[in-house]
């Protein structure tokens, strides 16, 4: 009977007792998966004592849920078969518009972070405005700008890079410890630490330029790992787990953003809120992080940024071309750290306080995550992922409506790690390379560009 | 110094002079003593089995890896040290083994990596110069490298690297998985560009009934050692040559 397929034709109708196998080794595989994580909840009880509260009610739910999704995913996938098209979230050809209009949608996207904070102290009043800017906006931009330097090092130059975070942390303490120690103000800091973490990326290039791919990860993730634990452990330089506190703050051009005679309220004529400096932090991370995508995308035109391209592409043929592989795989690792360097910068500027704790290998992963997620190269990519990571982050702590449904004990920040999971498993099955996964070309024919002019000007009208 | 019959003739001083190299991976020899000229406007062509280190060569004169023993001279100059991207500026091109094109970059942008070896003078009259040998590129300009077929990307390959204007092509197999009537045209484009500019051809082959024919001069390679040498039609009247690379391997 299996040698002649055409004798026994695949029947219409939908094989139910396949799918309600499927669901119940899917459920059987989750039930294996709850004993040791949810089945039972511990506590210590008024002697000391572990106490297992049996949860089976937990169990059961999870059971329940994976099978009637696995039940219901693999009805959709046999009624597939019969030669439907798969269901398209967003129809065909879309991330294909947005980027051939991508001039007309950066004017937006750009016009709507230049009103930002207007629009929220609109939507939010002066008073809950402050949340919206600082938390939204300052702390999504500050991610954006580490994504698109992460980028040039693992989008656009192909060398996987898990030890981001420490250049973040050098750009980070360089400007803490210089600001403290020798009252150096932030505008002359802020380069000087971006030429810091450049010349520690560059440090960390030297050892690393024979290795590729997996090796190369393991060694970066040492090295950021390495540059925490001096921290940590270096207390007559970096003040160890206590970290560094009253860091000085930047100033609007020497104006000092507080409530004193000469603050910038009080220069301004203006009363005064803390809000300012806010706004102030606000457009100075929006500045930094266009200029990390201005640099990047003028780069990417000159033969460097070629380079790097080539080199992730291949890099056999990147030597056979006479290109130096070894300039090329340090310019990048150095630009790439500059720009976290300078972010770093802002950081510890922003929070006047800095610890290790804020330089864990985590912050390297969520930063991998955005370029990752974004589709690796993609500015576009890289600020949208980094948008729905952080700012998803941010939002859940916005649920509180949620506490009516599942009771006052329920936590919505406590489920974050498992969406984030949820979303990387979903994007990794829909677009397995990233969110806009299609490169631009950065070269064109005389004739190539005359056509995209007039796309450009039919966007318009 | 006259320009007629090379293959007759050989001038004064080689283009490119091999001398004695030994080249190792590790602990392991490749190549045991290697001598080889190849003179100013010639097709010279290596062949030999599976391993038997032509690729090695290759790559020896290019500098990745660096012979252990003997000297590599170009136009008199010790290339043997030096590494490869400077290797590059000199005059010599690469089209490595197995095409390497840059599968995500448009076939243009290909093209520019090739030109970037001379900062791109002159890349728009070189453009114009490669599209009229390969037709087929002209059309490609705008689509990924990754999406050509297996001889369209040997052309891109020759092509990029003829973008660096050299004096010296090495090409490392360009028949490789290639159907026969695309290597016919590929090895034609090769003796138009010889005829044509007199530009110099160090072609490393396994088909080596086309590649004898193409060549002016030959070297079959065993082990790492050069047992032959000639004109390339006295290896292809050769017996030893017929038997063990002509023979059922005939197009």
């Amino acid at each position: 009977m299996a040698n002649n397929p055409t004798a026994n034709p695949a029947a219409p109708g939908r094989d139910l007792k396949a799918a309600f196998k499927e669901a119940g080794f899917a459920a059987f595989v989750t039930l294996g998966l709850c004993i040791p994580i949810i089945a039972w909840g511990t506590r210590q009880n008024m002697d000391n004592v572990l106490v297992l509260d049996p949860r089976w009610d937990a169990v059961a739910w999870a059971v329940g849920i994976v099978f009637v999704g696995r039940f219901l995913v693999a009805l959709r996938k046999q009624g597939r078969q019969e030669g439907k098209a798969a269901l398209r979230i967003l129809p065909h050809g879309t991330i294909a518009f947005f980027q051939r209009h991508s001039r007309v949608f950066s004017l937006f996207g750009l016009g709507f972070l230049a009103t930002f904070p207007a629009i929220a102290i609109g939507l939010a009043g002066w008073g809950g405005a402050l949340k919206w800017i600082d938390n939204f906006g300052v702390q999504i931009l500050i991610y954006v700008m580490l994504g698109w330097g992460l980028n040039i090092v693992v989008g656009l130059a192909g060398l996987l890079d898990l030890g981001y975070v420490a250049f973040y942390a050098v750009g980070a303490y360089s400007y803490a410890l210089l600001a403290k120690n020798f009252g150096l103000s932030f505008w002359l800091l802020l380069p000087l630490a971006g030429i810091l973490a450049a010349f520690w990326g560059m440090l960390l290039g030297f050892p690393v330029l024979r290795l590729r791919g997996d090796y190369l990860a393991i060694v970066t993730l040492a090295f950021g790992e390495i540059i925490r634990l001096v921290l940590i452990n270096w207390t007559e330089f970096s003040n160890g787990y206590a970290g560094i506190s009253g860091i000085p703050r930047p100033t609007f051009f020497g104006i000092p953003f507080t409530a004193a005679d000469d603050g910038f309220a009080a220069v301004f004529g203006l009363e005064f809120t803390p809000l300012y400096r806010t706004i102030f932090l606000y457009y100075l991370i929006l500045c930094l992080a266009l200029l990390t995508a201005f640099v990047t995308l003028r780069l990417r035109r000159l033969p460097v940024g070629r380079a790097w391209e080539a080199l992730r592409e291949d890099e056999i043929a990147c030597r056979s071309l006479g290109i130096n592989t070894t300039n090329t795989k340090l310019t990048a690792f150095s630009i790439g750290a500059m720009f976290g360097g300078f972010a770093g910068a802002f950081f510890s500027a922003r929070q006047g306080f800095i610890s290790p704790e804020s330089f864990v290998f985590m912050e390297s992963a969520v930063i991998l995550a955005i370029v990752v997620l974004g589709g690796m190269g993609s500015l576009w990519g890289c600020a949208i992922a980094a948008i729905a990571m952080i700012g998803g982050t941010e939002l859940l702590r916005e649920l509180e409506w949620m506490k009516q449904i599942f009771g006052n004990d329920f936590d919505p920040t406590k489920y974050r790690m498992l969406i984030f999971g949820f979303a990387m498993v979903v994007i990794m099955i829909w677009k397995p390379r990233g969110l806009i996964s299609t490169r631009e070309p950065t070269a064109f024919l005389k004739e190539k560009k005359a056509i995209s002019a007039d796309m450009v000007q039919e966007g318009h009208g | 110094m006259t320009a007629a019959q090379p293959e007759t003739q050989p001038p004064a001083q080689p283009l490119l002079a091999v001398r004695g190299v030994k080249t190792y991976y590790g602990k392991i020899i490749a190549l045991k003593g290697v001598d080889i000229d190849v003179n100013p406007g010639e097709i010279v062509t290596m062949i030999g089995a599976n391993g038997a280190g032509k690729s090695t060569l290759m790559m020896t004169i290019f500098g990745n890896p660096q012979a252990r023993e003997g000297s590599v001279t170009y136009e008199g100059r010790d290339i043997t040290r030096m590494p490869s991207h400077q290797i590059a500026r000199l005059g010599i091109a690469q089209s490595p083994e197995g095409r390497r094109i840059f599968p995500r970059m448009t076939v243009y942008e290909n093209l520019q990596m090739g030109a970037a070896v001379r900062n791109f003078e002159n890349f728009d009259e070189d453009l114009e110069k490669i599209c009229v040998l390969f037709p087929r590129i002209k059309e490609r300009l705008q689509q990924r490298g990754g999406t050509l077929s297996g001889g369209e990307q040997q052309m891109v390959a020759i092509a990029r690297a003829l973008m660096a204007r050299p004096k010296l092509l090495l090409l490392d197999e360009p028949s490789l998985g290639l159907a026969p009537l695309i290597v016919k045209q590929i090895f034609e484009a090769i003796r138009e560009l010889n005829r044509t500019q007199g530009l110099t051809v160090f072609l490393v082959e396994q088909n080596a009934f086309h590649a004898l024919k193409l060549a002016h001069r030959g070297y079959v390679m065993v082990n790492g050692v050069v047992t032959m040498s000639g004109t390339g039609k006295e290896l292809l009247a050769n017996p030893q040559v017929r038997a063990a690379y002509l023979e059922g391997g005939r197009h």
